[in-house]
């Protein structure tokens, strides 16, 4: 058998170990850059060690020397380097954050009429707004604010359950809203009439005679609903006068049966709806800016 | 030993490249069941009542975590997205923690109160229900199927064992009476499992039917408790900094 070290023109020291008789293993020095960049990934770890948290030691760690300098009440003091104290600095005094707040705090401090009537102050809001709402608000009531019913109400058009003052908007997200209207067991002739008479109020072409009957039953809605039918913003009660529907969708319904039939339902089963408080999750800037983000979207009343 | 008589015998390499790497682990690993000085003390974290525990059984049997993580990061971005920024401590009883890794849809780190229960169950039906764009898969069958909750017991004093202070003697309970309250208590308390689940579940109305308990009840009792323990409100910024 020839010997494999001799067809290799270059001569190369082998390591010396021999497996299976001729299989050999040339002993080349490590590429210099190689060794280099691996000697400097150790130098890196040490001066990594000395200045950031690293080595558990008991039942505590090394914390590093390195330092963020960070605001704690009213002072600048140093604290140790980590993720967390790094975060805190940022937050307080990386560009954008410095930027946003000042603009933030003004918009805090303005009124509801001076944001409504500056064009810098509601263009900043909007920007902010539209992202806070795709957060915490599209889920319920579309991106464009457009709702979903018969769970979640428009809040793009200018009709309110609870009122669409800057005021009631507001309040609307603070302490989120419970809509909720008992159910009644109204039956066959009885809910049809019903039906009929409360479609009338909204201007739908219905029999005249028919809602005439319906309009007696309608006395055990109109604490909430009003004589009229006006609703009642301090209750959440709909006004059913009006072509906007926010719980069920009546301009969609494609015959008189079935506008009905939406009617029947809503009465025979009640309604529950409740929209989330955000008070606690969101802070009084944010939910400003959101007020006047929907009050716009409705086209402000 | 001649470092030949390594390379020729594979047992012995096997062997001792073994005990050179368990080395680089050990050193990594075991520390960690020593420091205490990176789990927050914080107030309000609780373990889950026996419906959300449930809930979360049920978590993991869908996958959810597969798309979801539970681990907003100290970054300035998630903050302004998501909420504060997940302490260790809150999942100090997760046996499995939920962190994942993969975010296909957002993280649920802060879920609970941000959505109403209707809105879990409609989404978790069919999620184009409330969220057109979305490409959630549906889970209509958490609404269809009973919930099966009677080794609930078992479950509890399975995880009692890992340390979760599910309570089963008197002392126990007084224990988690002065932590939590006395309501809350009684829903930790391994003998009463059956009862307050079924309590809970009936009381709350999760999935807009009452007549049954349903995979949804717990499913959505889960989701709404998630991040909400702790008071975010009663603490400085730079507290949570004194352990990192
Ligand atoms: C879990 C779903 C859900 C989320 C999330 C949600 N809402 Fe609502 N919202 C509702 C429901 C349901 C109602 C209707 C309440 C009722 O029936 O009276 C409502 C009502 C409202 C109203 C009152 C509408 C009216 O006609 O008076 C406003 C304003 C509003 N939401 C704004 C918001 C804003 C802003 C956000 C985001 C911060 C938001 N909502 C998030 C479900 C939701
Ligand atoms: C206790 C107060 C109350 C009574 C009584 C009541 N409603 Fe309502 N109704 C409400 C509230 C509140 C809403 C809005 C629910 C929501 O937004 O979640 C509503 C909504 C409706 C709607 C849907 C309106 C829309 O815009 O989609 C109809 C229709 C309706 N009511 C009809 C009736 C009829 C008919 C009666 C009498 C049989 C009646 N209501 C009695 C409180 C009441
Ligand atoms: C294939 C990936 C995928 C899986 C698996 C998945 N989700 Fe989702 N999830 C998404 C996406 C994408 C969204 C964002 C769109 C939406 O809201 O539906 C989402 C949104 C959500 C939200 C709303 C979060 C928010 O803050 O708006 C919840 C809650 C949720 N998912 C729960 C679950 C639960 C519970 C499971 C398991 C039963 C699950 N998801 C499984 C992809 C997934």
């Amino acid at each position: 058998m020839a010997n494999p070290a001799n067809k290799n023109s270059k001569q190369v020291e082998t390591t010396g170990h021999v497996w299976d008789d001729d299989l050999r293993e040339y002993s080349n020095p490590l590429p210099s850059w190689w060794l280099w960049t691996f000697y400097a990934t150790i130098v890196f770890s040490v001066v990594y060690w000395i200045l950031y948290p690293a080595w558990p030691i008991g039942k505590s760690f090394t914390r590093g020397i390195a330092t963020v300098t960070v605001e704690e009440n009213g002072q600048m003091v140093e604290k140790p380097w980590n993720s967390r104290t790094q975060l805190i600095e940022e937050m307080q005094s990386s560009p954008s954050a410095v930027k946003q707040r000042e603009y933030i705090e003004k918009v805090g401090k303005a009124s509801y009429e001076e944001i409504l009537a500056n064009p810098d102050m509601m263009a900043f809001a909007r920007s902010m707004a539209k992202g806070y709402f795709g957060d915490y608000c599209a889920a319920c009531h579309g991106s464009g604010g457009q709702g979903n019913l018969p769970y979640f109400p428009n809040l793009a058009d200018d009709d309110w359950l609870w009122g669409g003052k800057v005021d009631h908007l507001q309040a609307s997200i603070n302490n989120g809203r419970k809509g909720n209207m008992p159910a009644f067991p109204v039956q066959g002739e009885a809910m049809d009439d019903l039906a009929t008479y409360v479609l009338s109020l909204s201007g739908e072409q219905v029999d005249a005679a028919a809602a005439e009957r319906g309009k007696k039953g309608y006395a055990m809605c109109m604490g909430c609903h009003g004589a009229e039918g006006k609703g009642n913003p301090m209750l959440g009660a709909a006004n059913l006068t009006d072509k906007a529907w926010s719980v069920i969708n009546i301009p969609a319904a494609g015959s008189l049966e079935e506008k009905k039939r939406l009617i029947g339902g809503v009465v025979n089963k009640g309604i529950q709806r409740e929209m989330p408080a955000f008070a606690s999750r969101l802070k009084p800037e944010e939910i400003k800016m959101l007020t006047v983000y929907v009050h716009e979207l409705g086209g402000g009343q | 030993m001649k470092h030949e008589s390594i390379e020729i015998n594979a047992g012995l390499l096997i062997i001792l490249t073994l005990v050179v790497v368990s080395i680089g682990g050990l050193v990594e690993i075991v520390p960690l069941f020593h420091i205490k000085d990176t789990v927050e003390e914080v107030k309000g974290v609780r373990p889950y009542t026996p419906l959300e525990q449930r809930g979360r059984d049920l978590y993991i049997r869908e996958g959810c975590y597969a798309c979801h993580s539970q681990m907003i990061r100290p970054f300035r971005d998630e903050m302004l997205r998501y909420g504060h920024y997940s302490l260790a401590a809150e999942s100090k009883y997760d046996h499995p923690f939920q962190w994942a890794s993969k975010r296909t849809g957002p993280d649920i780190a802060r879920l609970g109160g941000k959505y109403s229960d209707e809105w879990h169950t409609q989404h978790l039906i069919r999620p184009q229900n409330v969220v057109p764009e979305s490409i959630m898969p549906p889970y209509p069958w958490l609404l269809k199927n009973e919930l099966a909750y009677g080794d609930i017991e078992n479950r509890m004093k399975a995880l009692k064992m890992t340390g979760v202070p599910y309570s089963l003697s008197e002392d126990e309970y007084q224990a988690n009476v002065a932590e939590h309250g006395k309501e809350m208590a009684d829903k930790l308390h391994i003998p009463n499992a059956r009862a307050t689940l079924e309590a809970e579940a009936n009381g709350r109305n999760l999935d807009g039917d009452k007549s049954r308990i349903t995979e949804m009840d717990a499913m959505v009792a889960y989701l709404q408790a998630l991040g909400t323990m702790v008071d975010f409100k009663q603490y400085e910024q730079g507290y949570f900094a004194n352990f990192r």
